[in-house]
């Protein structure tokens, strides 16, 4: 079967079936591997993707259900070699140890960006409640989003 | 009640005079940082080597059998996969550590000890046919009685004896004695990126293996020992690696062993890469332990004897158990000046999976132990928790229970008055606050040590060598086998040398760790990379520079690029007058220690008994400071991997298999369930490493779980002795009715080989995947008259 979607601002045709998870399209098929898979039952986060905007967990997630839509993974966020606003503040902040939950951290970062959310540790935490981290106790990647969001709105 | 707390700008004091490896006041941004941003980084399962198989492990379902052999179905055809056996493994048949107990694979009439023991291995060219070849295999065994129960079973893996003075005699001068019993069960590292390795046949009939790991030369050792290989032929090469905190310590080893196997077998690389079901079912934990306590003082606080009981249930092989348990032993007294202390430890055999390595190794369930006495103590004494650690903390010239005199670097009673000082703690402790009646407020304190590196003679034993190199294209490069598992190695270790050598952060390159490039530079574990290796390549980077100087004239950055081809090798050398007898186990068993002390804020719902950690202070005295955003990291997350010790970290056992071996069961903490921790950093360095760095990994992890359960008991008078403080646990002691089970002891299906405290029945399912939360059998009263909330 044929899905057709955009993949970070390009266009996908993608000859697999269906069902096929989207997480294992994005890292075997279209070669994608900055997203990764943490446990295969949504637990974890690191597959988070944005599809049309929204956070989701792409091991959970048939190819057949994006046809026609726009997906963002962790490649898809610098620009011309540059680390984007929230990259560039994980890598200040120490917002990034292991590295393993960063890509879907960063997804889930650019959702809370996106959003226009009250910008208080609080919020931040409700938005990456869904992505475990191991290694940072969350509190820089906190600081990280606070600081993208502090630079991109002044 | 919730408390907003405005955390101040980290703290670093004393402010003192820079010296090589102190990064202020700006930090080099991480080195692979903008990789793992970008997603370019390669852990292992992003690795592509074009036409290899995918491998699979059978393995045991049962805790205690013999193996009889396998019934290989005929309705599958067995040509379109490789299937590897222990008659398939060329050299000795074991996973190389420190007892030969543990086989790579369980031999046919071969001893099965635990659930999830590796019996049988299979490759297959995609992910479908190695399902269906998996799903037609039969191990045929014969039971065995199985062991659960480390109190009960009559295998020793190790003990030791350690102490000083006369403790009975003083024991019976004691206005008081106080006795207690403690218990914490397993933990499991949960790295996001499950364990991995790529095995890939080499043309001179070796093998290479990729991926995610701690220590490249261990594997290197058990792959030389099972393949039969010689030192070229085994090749060893770090991916990214995703997280580790020991789990990645030893059993990689036999992950890699099972890769390079089928490899070879096969002809083309193989890829062994773990779900999060085979990895939390199969792969190490944190040892469950029992700590008893006896404790001799005197009406006015003094501190007289201590006698310390500690097992560890080791289960089915020794893996490093020895090791653990003699570093739990070392710091089972906690951070107190006391004359007269034994502690015996023991390490049991059980028929549940291995443990191991996890961040503090040994010492977070001891000194669990030793703080839970010492509020207790400070209880029955009507002394405050701060006043007493104020009186009995080790200050420079105490000696501990191995008879080692502190000499230098001693910060114990600095990290214990900063996190109080920041947190409020005096103001807070004990006072009446409001209570609704549904939740409780409370605070609580712990303080702990914990020795820097290698326990003992370790480091003279591994005899570590990093090395420095200029190469041809006239580049700085540094050569050590330490692995960066996202602590920051990359980043210090160029930080350090550039440093000592007076060039650019960006001019010192840093080599993969590739067992075929770097020297052995010993494990990536214990807090060691920094103090130790950090400070082998400080002192490599001074022999560098004066050669270099020496034949150039002039001031190293200006020359090095001149100066051809040059290579330093740095070996370790004792540290000045630090010495250890294994025989008598007295003397300096670490060459310096770190100090922390941490302050827990807490809520309690008293109808659910849930808690929530509202705020956590964690002041950390490391020597040293080389990196404070990558120390701060570190106090950070070990601060919050102690709090899910302390609160939901529980694996429940029946017949020795792992009930809630998901991520759906086994729960760690979210963004949500995390509070905001305050990092405070402490300099006091130690003159025995060139930078006076003492290693900051493992530190925080010893002590947010005792201050958790502390505040529990200022929230609701109840003290909790089993980790973790689950809500059953914690309305069971409110009400004052028996506990549920011990944390960490398999329940049986005949049940006699399981001990019961006279507890209810085991609420565990055998369908773990069927049961999301924990079952409640207790209910707290709700009457807010009821004295329990305001008892202490």
């Amino acid at each position: 079967m044929t899905t057709r979607l955009t993949v970070n601002g390009e266009p996908v045709e993608l000859e697999v079936p269906g069902m096929r998870r989207l997480l294992d399209a994005l890292r075997e098929d279209l070669g994608l591997t900055g997203t990764k898979e943490g446990c295969g039952e949504g637990e974890c986060g690191a597959c988070s993707v944005l599809v049309d905007g929204a956070v989701v967990d792409s091991c959970l997630v048939p190819v057949c259900q994006v046809d026609g839509a726009s997906v963002i993974t962790v490649e898809g966020l610098a620009r011309e070699e540059r680390l984007n606003a929230l990259q560039a503040a994980f890598l200040e902040t120490g917002g990034a140890q292991c590295g393993i939950c960063t890509p879907g951290m960063l997804i889930a970062g650019e959702a809370f960006l996106a959003s226009g959310a009250e910008l208080t540790d609080e919020r931040i935490r409700e938005a990456i409640a869904g992505n475990l981290c191991r290694c940072t106790g969350y509190t820089k990647i906190i600081d990280a989003i606070s600081l993208a969001a502090q630079r991109l709105r002044t | 009640m919730t408390q907003t707390v405005v955390p101040p700008a980290p703290l670093i004091a004393p402010p003192g005079v820079p010296t090589p490896g102190r990064a202020r006041p700006a930090a080099p941004l991480r080195r692979e940082g903008p990789d793992k941003l970008t997603g370019t980084a390669k852990y292992a399962d992003d690795l592509v080597f074009p036409g290899a198989w995918y491998g699979a492990t059978v393995r045991s379902t049962e805790p205690h059998a013999r193996l009889l052999g396998f019934d290989l179905d005929d309705a599958f055809d067995w040509k379109r996969v490789v299937v590897v056996t222990a008659d398939d493994i060329p050299g000795e048949n074991v996973v190389s550590l420190i007892d030969d107990d543990q086989p790579a694979l369980v031999p046919i009439g071969g001893e099965i000890r635990h659930q999830a023991e590796p019996l049988l291995l299979l490759a297959a060219p995609d992910r479908a046919t190695l399902r269906e070849a998996k799903r037609h295999v039969r191990p045929r065994t014969e039971a065995l009685p199985a062991v659960f129960d480390p109190l009960q079973s009559t295998q020793e893996f190790a003990h030791f004896t350690v102490g000083r003075g006369d403790v009975d005699a003083a024991m019976a001068t004691a206005d008081l004695v106080i006795e207690g019993e403690y218990r914490v069960g397993h933990q499991e590292q949960l790295y996001i990126e499950n364990q991995s390795m790529i095995g890939v046949p080499r043309e001179d009939g070796g093998v290479s293996v990729h991926g995610s790991l701690q220590c490249p030369y261990y594997i290197h050792k058990a792959l030389k020992r099972a393949l039969d290989l010689g030192d070229r032929q085994a090749v060893v090469v770090q991916s990214e690696t995703g997280g580790g905190f020991g789990g990645k310590e030893e059993y990689p080893s036999m992950i890699a062993l099972h890769a390079a196997l089928l490899a070879r077998k096969c002809g083309k690389p193989v890829r062994m890469i773990y779900d999060r079901h085979e990895d939390i079912s199969a792969t190490t934990k944190r040892h469950p332990a029992i700590m008893r306590h006896r404790t001799g003082v005197s009406r006015d606080g003094r501190l007289i004897a201590q006698e310390i009981e500690v097992v560890m249930d080791g289960g089915a092989y020794c893996t490093l158990t020895p090791v653990v348990l003699s570093r739990g032993v070392l710091h089972a007294a906690g951070p107190y000046q006391c004359d007269h202390v034994r502690i015996r430890g023991r390490a049991m055999a059980t028929n549940t999976p291995p443990n191991g390595a996890f961040r503090g190794f040994g010492a977070p369930q001891t000194e669990f132990a030793a703080e839970m006495q010492v509020n207790r103590i400070a209880e029955a004494l009507g002394i405050s928790p701060l006043d007493l650690r104020r009186r009995w903390v080790y200050r420079e010239g105490g000696t501990t229970p191995t008879g080692q005199v502190l000499r230098e670097s001693v910060g114990g009673i600095d990290v214990l008055e900063a996190a109080a000082d920041a947190s409020g703690f005096e103001e807070t402790w004990s006072r009446p606050r409001p209570n609704d009646g549904r939740v409780a407020s409370g605070i609580g304190l712990a303080l702990a040590w914990h020795g820097a590196g290698f326990t003992g003679s370790g480091e003279v034993q591994l005899a570590s060598v990093a090395s420095l190199e200029l190469t041809d294209a006239g580049r700085i490069r540094i050569l050590t086998a330490s692995t960066e598992m996202g602590q920051g190695t990359k980043t210090i270790f160029p930080q350090l040398v550039a440093d000592a050598l007076g060039v650019e952060y960006d001019e010192v390159e840093i080599a993969p760790q590739d067992t075929s490039f770097v020297p052995d530079s010993g494990p990536t574990v214990a807090s060691r990379t920094a103090m130790v290796v950090g400070g082998l390549l400080i002192k490599a980077a001074g022999k560098l520079r004066l050669q270099v100087e020496g034949r150039t004239g002039r001031p190293f950055a200006e020359s090095y690029r001149e100066v051809g081809p040059m290579r330093v090798d740095e070996q370790f050398e004792p540290y000045p007058g630090v010495a250890f007898d294994d025989e008598t186990y007295t003397g300096d068993a670490y060459p310096a220690y770190g100090w922390a002390c941490a302050v827990a804020r807490v809520d309690v719902d008293l109808d659910t008994g849930e808690v929530a950690v509202r705020d956590c202070v964690s002041a950390d005295e490391i020597g040293r400071v080389i990196h404070p955003i990558l120390a701060e990291g570190q106090v950070e997350g070990g601060t919050l991997q102690a709090i899910g010790y302390a609160t939901i970290e529980e694996i429940k056992l029946r017949d020795g298999r792992y009930l809630n071996d998901r991520l759906a069961t086994y729960l760690i903490p979210t963004a949500l369930d995390a509070p905001p921790i305050r990092s405070i950093l402490v300099e006091k360095p130690f003159s025995g490493s060139p930078h006076g760095a003492k290693g900051v990994g493992e530190l925080p992890m010893d002590v947010a779980a005792p201050a958790v359960v502390a505040a529990i008991h200022d929230a609701t008078g109840a003290w909790i002795h089993d980790l973790p403080a689950t809500p059953e646990r914690i309305l069971a002691a409110v009400a004052g009715v028996a506990p549920p089970p011990q944390p960490g002891v398999s329940a049986g299906s005949d049940g006699g080989s399981v001990a019961n405290r006279a507890a209810p029945p085991e609420g565990s399912d055998p369908k773990p995947e069927a049961r999301r939360t924990d079952a409640q059998p207790f209910r707290a009263p709700t009457d807010p008259d009821d004295d329990w909330k305001h008892r202490r």
